[in-house]
């Protein structure tokens, strides 16, 4: 059991959660990630711990709403007590490398950001890539700003950055720079082949963390399964990174969409009434 | 007082059948398929048993319940007291009276079944358990005093319930970390409500509760703590691991990993823990194949057969390597599934998933086997028959040929031994482990195998780990746990 201390949306559709749940707090590891179901008839979603304070015994999730779970998390009022078990998957491999490029892509942001501050801590040069379709849509800037030596946003309006995608300033920072020691990569799917078809010419260690499909997040199911060059390989506990020169970045993205009838449908549904409900409000109001 | 019968009279008596929901019914709802004698049938039944002077049965049960002494108690209709003496050494009758495979057990040796069928000891179990479920008086095993030790038990199937059961009878303070929201382990997140009814295994975890054990669910020990942090940093005296056989196995054949390939935990979790067959009333949604293939012969692969069937499912196919004869299926398991249309197509393995360009499963190519000389099982090995292939239209394949220990906690726990599976090597005797404090049993020990064995693997530790105490005790003159 963990309890919500406080949300606050800090965009449009991204929420910041912070739960108290001290024995995860205390554990927790960059790159790491919890199971969340907030109630009896939910489902369980995997999120990474975008952060976390030992001292306090608490854990903060920066969520996207964009399926039911997602949507209703956003309704949770601060005292609720939702289920939270972790920390799982394996922990990122923090070492000093030299220079280290961080690209987040949207979400991808959020996860990111644990593993950049763990990279710094380590003393690694960190030159952060953030892109978004528009600016408001570039989280974390404050706090990725605080653990990184330089900073290169990206949106795809222009809005922000230079106009353009994250792949395209990775590609002028190696052009310009030289190769850096390591690339990390986290966003969309699309996104993470993309950087890594671009590096692997240039042979830089690409490292990218996977949100797949997954029910206990603890190698029981095998829902999150991933080819890795000639392996298959399980999201929950060999993951969530991996080299991302080796995933299969197809295979991964037509498995996201195992159910995306029935998270269409949920979704619809959830609107629906959320929607009617809000109606009847307005009219006793 | 029922009327003593001669031993010929008794003979006489047919086996019961169990009272079953009609087949075709049944294959469209989740309720469960047997229904449990009544009374006049289990006294009855009863009646058959010859009350032999040097049973076997005791000795082919694994917990070794006096189950002469049990059944001429309900003969004589003290149904009470027949629940009291499979008590003291079963504390989960209700669920192996539905679980155990007694064709191979108790009444395999049962003397009545060298001329004629025997004993229906497993039913007699069922009856006796439900009475107490129905509002029968509960007898609660009398706990010991308490001995002030404390003892962590990893994992909530049913070696990890057995064990803390006994544990807490004998006066020890017992937590049970689960890793999923729900205790009971595969009670729960595998064997479908059709053949153990959740509310039962919530029942019997109630009782557990109020004999003072505490479940910690959302615990995942290896990753929250380790073995070593639990005895060191948490206090607890002893460990008992009992984290089962929670690692699916694949085939490694080319396609399985297209949209529509499952193992059978991830479809039997999303039905049964997850409640996916009434999506949208519960969130996870779980895939209804048309055509279904399931892949393996066992307990998994029935449940997952007639689990699709209820789904809606138009045609569903066990493939097995082997015949019938070698099915590793409880015999009622298999007679049912047969009962509910599914078409076994025994010596025929799958050699590959077919799929098209979105990924999604279309069929799977398989290959038809013949049976040659014995292997290491003893069992005769199958042998692909060149040239036999065909391909079977599919639009779902499940995979439920085995599981091997999840290695979450044995990979965390520093000098426990394994052996080459990843089992770990436990004392036969004790269960306990390379590491002293530390003891392990069912699946987790075996590989996977079956409830009841789980469970007498969880009785043995639960033992091994009151004498390891006695003996802690012991090396400190004076001075108890509960004085410190």
């Amino acid at each position: 059991m963990a309890t919500l201390i406080s949300k606050e949306t800090i965009a449009p559709q991204f929420t910041r959660y912070v739960l108290e749940c001290e024995p995860i707090a205390r554990k927790h590891r960059a790159g790491q990630f919890v199971m969340v179901l907030i109630h009896d008839h939910g489902e369980r979603i995997p999120l990474t711990i975008a952060d976390s304070d030992a001292e306090a015994g608490t854990i903060t999730l920066v969520v996207q709403a964009v399926g039911k779970t997602t949507m209703e998390m956003e309704l949770l009022e601060p005292g609720a007590e939702i289920q939270v078990a972790g920390p799982l998957g394996t922990p990122t491999h923090v070492e000093r490398v030299g220079t280290c490029v961080c690209i987040g892509g949207g979400a991808g942001i959020a996860p990111l950001y644990p593993i950049a501050k763990a990279m710094k801590n380590a003393e690694n040069h960190i030159i952060s890539i953030l892109g978004g379709r528009t600016k408001e849509l570039v989280i974390m800037r404050e706090e990725m700003e605080a653990v990184s030596d330089e900073m290169i946003y990206t949106t795809d309006d222009g809005s922000f950055g230079r106009k353009g995608l994250v792949t395209h300033a990775l590609n002028d920072l190696i052009e310009e720079r030289g190769k850096p020691d390591m690339v990390i990569a986290i966003g969309p799917a699309i996104m993470m082949k993309f950087v890594a078809e671009m590096t692997r010419p240039h042979e830089i260690p690409t490292i990218v963390s996977l949100n797949s499909i997954m029910i206990d997040g603890t190698g029981m199911c095998g829902g999150c399964r991933v080819g890795l060059g000639t392996e298959t390989k399980f999201v929950c506990v060999d993951g969530p990174e991996f080299d991302g020169h080796k995933v299969d970045f197809d295979l991964l993205m037509k498995r996201q969409r195992t159910f995306v009838e029935q998270e269409e449908e949920a979704r619809r549904r959830f609107e629906e009434q959320h929607r009617c409900r809000a109606m009847e409000g307005a009219e006793v109001s | 007082m029922a009327e003593k019968l001669k031993p010929a009279e008794r003979l006489k008596i047919p086996r019961h059948p169990m009272p079953a929901q009609d087949p075709v019914e049944r294959r469209s709802n989740f309720s469960e398929v047997a229904l449990g004698y009544t009374p006049e049938m289990a006294m009855e039944e009863a009646q058959r048993c010859l009350e032999c002077k040097k049973p076997h049965c005791i000795d082919g049960c694994p917990v070794g319940i006096d189950i002469p002494a049990f059944i001429v108690e309900v003969r004589e209709g003290r149904f009470d007291k027949a629940l009291e003496i499979i008590k003291q050494t079963n504390t989960l009758p209700a669920i192996c009276g539905r679980v155990c495979p007694q064709e191979d057990q108790c009444e395999q040796v049962c003397v009545v079944g060298n001329k004629y069928k025997p004993v229906a000891i497993g039913r007699l179990e069922r009856f006796v358990a439900d009475i107490e479920l129905t509002g029968g008086t509960v007898s609660m095993p009398a706990a010991a005093e308490k001995t002030g030790y404390k003892v962590a038990i990893i994992g909530s199937g049913p070696a990890g319930l057995a064990c803390a059961a006994e544990l807490a009878r004998m006066g020890h303070d017992v937590t049970i970390f689960e890793a999923l929201h729900k205790p009971g382990g595969v009670l729960v997140y595998g064997i479908p409500e059709f053949r153990l009814p959740k509310s039962i295994v919530q029942y019997e975890i109630d009782n557990l509760k109020k004999m003072g054990v505490e479940i910690r669910c959302n615990y995942v020990i290896g990753k929250i703590a380790t073995v070593r942090e639990l005895m060191e940093e948490w206090g607890y005296d002893a460990v008992f691991i009992g984290t089962g056989a929670g690692l699916p196995y694949f085939m490694g054949i080319p396609g399985e990993n297209y949209i529509g390939v499952l193992s059978a935990n991830e479809f039997l979790t999303r039905v049964n823990l997850m409640k996916g067959y009434n999506f949208p009333e519960y969130d996870t949604p779980v895939q209804v194949g048309r055509r279904v293939a399931v892949v393996g012969s066992g307990n998994v692969a029935m449940d997952c057969l007639r689990t699709a069937m209820r789904l809606g499912s138009e045609h569903v196919i066990c493939l097995y390597r082997r015949t019938r004869a070698e099915s590793p299926a409880r015999l009622e398991e298999l007679e049912h599934a047969e009962e509910e249309g599914i078409d076994f197509r025994w010596l025929t393995s799958p050699v590959e998933v077919l799929g098209n360009d979105d990924g999604m499963v279309t069929g799977v190519r398989v290959i038809k086997m013949e049976l040659g000389e014995p292997d290491a099982s003893g069992r005769r090995r199958p042998v692909p028959i060149e040239g036999s292939e065909y391909e079977i239209e599919v639009d779902e394949v499940i995979m439920a040929i085995g599981q091997g220990p999840n290695p979450l906690v044995t990979q965390t726990t520093e000098g426990l031994e394994l052996n080459r599976w990843g089992n770990i090597v436990a004392d036969e005797e004790t269960m306990a482990t390379s590491i002293p404090g530390v003891f392990a049993g069912g699946d987790i020990v075996t590989g996977a195998a079956t409830v009841i064995l789980a469970m007498g693997a969880g009785k043995k530790a639960a033992c091994g780990i009151d004498g390891f105490l006695r003996k802690k005790r012991e090396a400190v003159p004076g001075a108890s746990a509960a004085a410190v």
